[in-house]
Parts: structure tokens; sequence; C-alpha cells
């Protein structure tokens, strides 16, 4: 369990993470999602003590995480995987956590296998190995302890299809054995197909969070017009909002806020011929967050 | 958190231990004392203390006139390089965690900064006595084997007191580039404060002490590393004892103190 609440950062006039709150449940998977610099990382290292927040309280099974008297043991993080010494050994990265916990030495080997680190690969120097590899590293240094809560930002980086398929099935798979597991990306779509629960957040603030079935749902109306101007005006007539979809391609769709069936009566009463009309699932959520990710993403830096 | 999980969740569960013991400093300070030796760096920097004090033993072996083949011969001509390395090798122990971001997975498994700050220390000084005592052992074996190779008597001209403030000497120095790695959090910006307080500021303080006549009479109360110096001219007098108090709490304690508390409250990044 992690319980964010009223979470505030500031760097001098500059609210990294402004009121930020959330929970991360047992036995779900929990999607931190948010584009590039929206204040992800800055929120996880908070929640590690890494760094001080400027307002409000973040607790890890129940207690500050400074209160944990062998945090390793009960909460696995990995922030940065990148961020290890080049000159040690992924075997020893591990066996340097293992002694630190107080764990037997053989967990390192188990984690080793786990992750698919060869015996060869293990004996390489970090700085020898690629993005993959040190987030394979990282994740067996995470899961070294057996915690009961996993933290981990931007985990899927750097790992191949297969790569993000396995860490997926892992992740699943220690959720649904009563584990606490909260990720952070910057892809929906890479978040939309593990998590169980989505907390959206845009230059710092949180924008939407509940059971991804919920958001999803609560999307409305995805409808194709070739006159878009027509239906959107016997929309607004009808008191029901739309907006031209982001979405979408081709700049002829509409995200209507109303069930299909309303939409579809008021096309009919309106005369206005449709290409296509469906429940938006996804669409409303991609459409906020490309909402999002348009106002802070810099040209070129695509998501 | 554990009932709700169960709830929620009745079949197997990641095991739940009853809440850990807290980590002892003695695991901390064995982790950090592996972790000051398993790169090549660290290890290199260790080994290069016992290499150089066979290089110097051996150098006054081979150069050093007769009547110099002495214990304090070979003592001094140790100390240096031990002197410049040490305070290194207690600079890296610190920054690494900064320069490297090893600091990132270190202060999440511990998440008490004073803790591994001072472990750190524990293993800096037991790495400093400890060298110190092998470089001794080195020198004596060269001021035995040394006269008998130029057929000269034996000289030991250094007694316990004036070793034990050799150690003194140089921990002071190593504690000094600790205080800086403390301060400073950047490898290189540490390694270039030590040298400008190590070599840059006694020249300050010399040349002010020529000019000046009223700071020549306070330059022992001032001046740490002249203060410092004093240890490797043998015993000390009262007054000496604590002009290195007074310039050490000056110079040493309190920027480590005030090292400590903004290390405390910076971010890891």
């Amino acid at each position: 369990m992690i319980t964010v609440e009223s979470l505030t950062k500031q760097y001098g006039a500059v609210t990294a993470v402004d009121d930020v709150t959330f929970t991360a449940r047992p036995g779900r998977v929990t999607g931190f999602l948010g584009p590039n610099g929206a204040g992800k990382s800055t929120t996880l290292r908070i929640v590690v003590g890494l760094t001080p927040a400027s307002s409000g309280s973040a607790e890890v099974c129940g207690h500050r995480f400074a209160d944990l008297p062998n945090p390793g043991l009960q909460v696995g993080v990995l922030l940065d995987a990148s961020a290890q010494h080049a000159g040690r050994t992924g075997r020893e990265v591990l066996t340097v956590a293992q002694r630190m916990m107080g764990l037997p030495s053989g967990r390192v080997d188990d984690m080793l296998d786990l992750v698919s680190l060869t015996p060869s690969e293990a004996g390489r120097r970090v700085r020898n190995y690629s993005l993959g590899m040190r987030q394979r590293l990282g994740i067996a240094a995470a899961l070294l302890g057996e915690p009961e809560v996993l933290i981990l930002d931007e985990p899927a980086n750097g790992l191949d299809p297969a790569g993000i398929r396995w860490m997926r099935g892992l992740l699943r798979d220690y959720a649904d054995r009563g584990a606490t597991v909260l990720l952070s990306s910057h892809l929906l779509h890479e978040i939309e197909v593990i998590a169980d629960d989505l907390v959206v957040i845009g230059e710092g603030r949180i924008v939407a969070q509940g059971p991804k079935a919920d958001l999803l749902r609560a999307a409305g109306t995805l409808v194709r017009t070739p006159q878009l101007e027509l239906l959107s005006d016997a929309l607004a007539a009808s008191g029901i909002r739309s907006a031209v979809s982001r979405a979408v391609d081709g700049g002829d769709s509409l995200r209507v806020e109303g069930d299909p069936e309303v939409v579809g009566q008021v096309a009919h009463l309106a005369g206005v011929p449709l290409i296509e009309l469906r429940a938006a699932e996804g669409a409303g959520l991609e459409e906020m967050f490309l909402e999002l990710t348009a106002e802070t993403q810099r040209e070129g830096a695509a998501a | 958190m554990t009932t709700l999980a169960s709830e929620r969740n009745p079949v197997a569960r990641v095991e739940r231990r009853v809440p850990p013991a807290p980590i002892p400093l003695s695991r901390i300070a064995a982790v950090e004392l592996r972790k000051s030796m398993d790169t090549r760096s660290g290890f290199w920097l260790l080994a290069g203390i016992v290499i150089l004090a066979v290089l110097a033993t051996t150098a006054v072996l081979l150069f050093a006139p007769d009547d110099e083949v002495t214990y304090e011969t070979f003592a001094s001509a140790i100390g240096f390089p031990m002197a410049v390395i040490l305070p290194m090798i207690a600079i890296l122990s610190v920054t690494s965690e900064w320069s490297q971001r090893t600091g990132l997975s270190t202060f999440t498994l511990v998440p008490h900064r004073g803790r591994i700050i001072l472990a750190k220390g524990i293993v800096a000084v037991g790495i400093a006595v400890v060298s110190m005592l092998v470089a001794m052992a080195v020198g004596a074996l060269g001021n035995i084997v040394g006269p008998a190779i130029a057929g000269v008597d034996q000289v030991w001209n250094a007694d316990l007191g004036d070793l034990t403030n050799i150690v003194i000497a140089n921990t002071l120095g190593l504690l000094t580039g600790f205080m800086l790695g403390v301060l400073i959090r950047n490898s290189a910006g540490a390694i270039v404060a030590y040298f400008v307080y190590s070599l840059l500021l006694p020249t300050v303080f010399g040349v002010l002490a020529a000019a000046q006549e009223w700071f020549r009479d306070i330059q022992p109360w001032v001046d740490v590393s002249y203060a410092q110096g004093a240890l490797f001219d043998g015993a000390l007098t009262q007054q000496q004892w604590a002009q290195l108090g007074v310039t050490t709490l000056a110079w040493l304690v309190l920027p480590l103190a005030v090292g400590v508390v903004l290390m405390r409250r910076s971010e890891v990044k």
C-alpha cells in the first residue's frame, strides 16, 4: 500500500509536484502516467525519501519510508537503471544490496535467474551493459528482498518487445500474489495493458485517476461524419458537449460526451450522415493524454 | 495493509514478514568496506598504498646515503604517498554515491544518510589505521634489511609516541578529505578543494605570517596545517595540543557538521 497525500514540491517559483494525492493498493498494478517532465519521477523520489517534499506526506506500508527498519525487505525500488557504479559487476551490485538487507547469498543467483542474466553477463561490469540489461539488473535488485511493495520508474525503458512482455507477466504475477505495484510510464499503451488502476499526472497535477475500467468507460462516444460542423452544432443545440478528436487521424471525428444511442438520434434528426459511430473506449483517455503531452512536449521529443 | 491484502487476494500472497529488524551499523560498515574494494578504481587505490610503501622502502634502500638509513627515513618516505592517497580514498567513498549515482540505491536501502556517512567514516579511518600499520611494518622490514646491506647499525629513531602522532596526523588528513567529500559531494570538486586546502592555504598563511607581525603570533591558532605539522615533529606541548584542537574544530569538525546537515536535506538524483 502506498498513500500519497497532498504532496507538493517546489523548486523556487516552479511547482514540480502540485497537491498530488493518490493511493496504490495491494494486489493491484497502479500505472502512474504522464508526459515527460510531468512530475512522476519527482513524486516517486519523494515517496522513497530521496527528495524532501515541500509539503504533504507519503507513506509506504503505513509508515514514512525513512521509518522502515529495513526498507529493502518491504519496498523494492527501481528509479533509474543507469544509476549504478559503472565499475561494479552486475553480480556485485546485487551482492551489495543482498548484504545490506541481510539476506542469504543464494538470493543473488535466484534473482539473476529470474531476470535471465547469465553468469557470464552477471560477471561483466555494468559499464558494458545495454540499457535493457541494466533494467533487468535493476528489477532483480528491486525484487531481491521479496518486498510487498514495488516502485518502478519507467521500467520498460530499453527493454525489447519480448522483454516488455516478460516484465508485464512478472509484475502481473507479483500483484496477483498480493503485492502493491506502482509503475510509471509516459506511454499510455504500455501501461494500459498491465495496470488495474491509473493515476494520470500533467504539469505536476493529477488530472484523472481511478480503476482503468472506469476511466475507459467514462470516455463517451466517437463519431465520424463528413459534415462535422453540422453535427457539432446539432449536438450543442441538444446541450451535448463535443470536440474534434485528436486521437483519430483525418480530423473528421468528434468525441462526444454522451452515449452512442443519443448521438445517433441527434444525427438522425439533424439529417447528418454518419460514417462511424462507436463508444470511444480508450480514445477519451488518449485524447486527454495527448492534450497533456502537446502542452508540455517540446518539438522533436516525441513520447 | 495486511488485512486489506488478504481480503482482496485470498490466494498465495507475497510473504509478509513480521516487521524486519533494523539494519545494524556494523552491517552498513561491512557493506561500505566491501564497496570501497569491489571496483577497479577502489581496489587499485587501496593496493596503491601497499605498492607505494614497498616502492618507497626500496627507493630508500637504493638511494639513501648510509648514514640516513634510519627508521625515520623509511617512515617519512612511506608516509608521504600515504598522506596523499588516504584523503582521496575518503573523498571518493563519499562522492561516488553522487558522481556514480549509486546513492539512489544506497539511500533507499538505508534511508538514514547520517548512518551511511558514519559507517563510511568508520571504514575510512579503519582503512587509514590498518594501512599505516602495514606501512610501518614495511618500513621496519626495510630498516632491518637496509642497514644489513649497507653494513651499518640499525637506527630506530622513532618511538611509539612519534608513530602515534603520525597516525593521528594522517587520520586528520583523511578526515579532511572526508569532510570535503561530504560538503562538496562531487569527486573532482572535492579533490581540487583538498589540494587548495592542503597546499594553497598553508602557503597563503605562510606568506601572511612572513609579512604581518600580528598574524605570526596567532598563526598556530588559525592555520590548521601549521598546527597539524607539529605532529610530524615529535611530542607536542600542551599548548600545541590546544592549538591542534582549536584549528581542527574550526577547519574540520564545524564544516563536517555543516556538510552532514546539508547532505541530509539535499536531493539525491
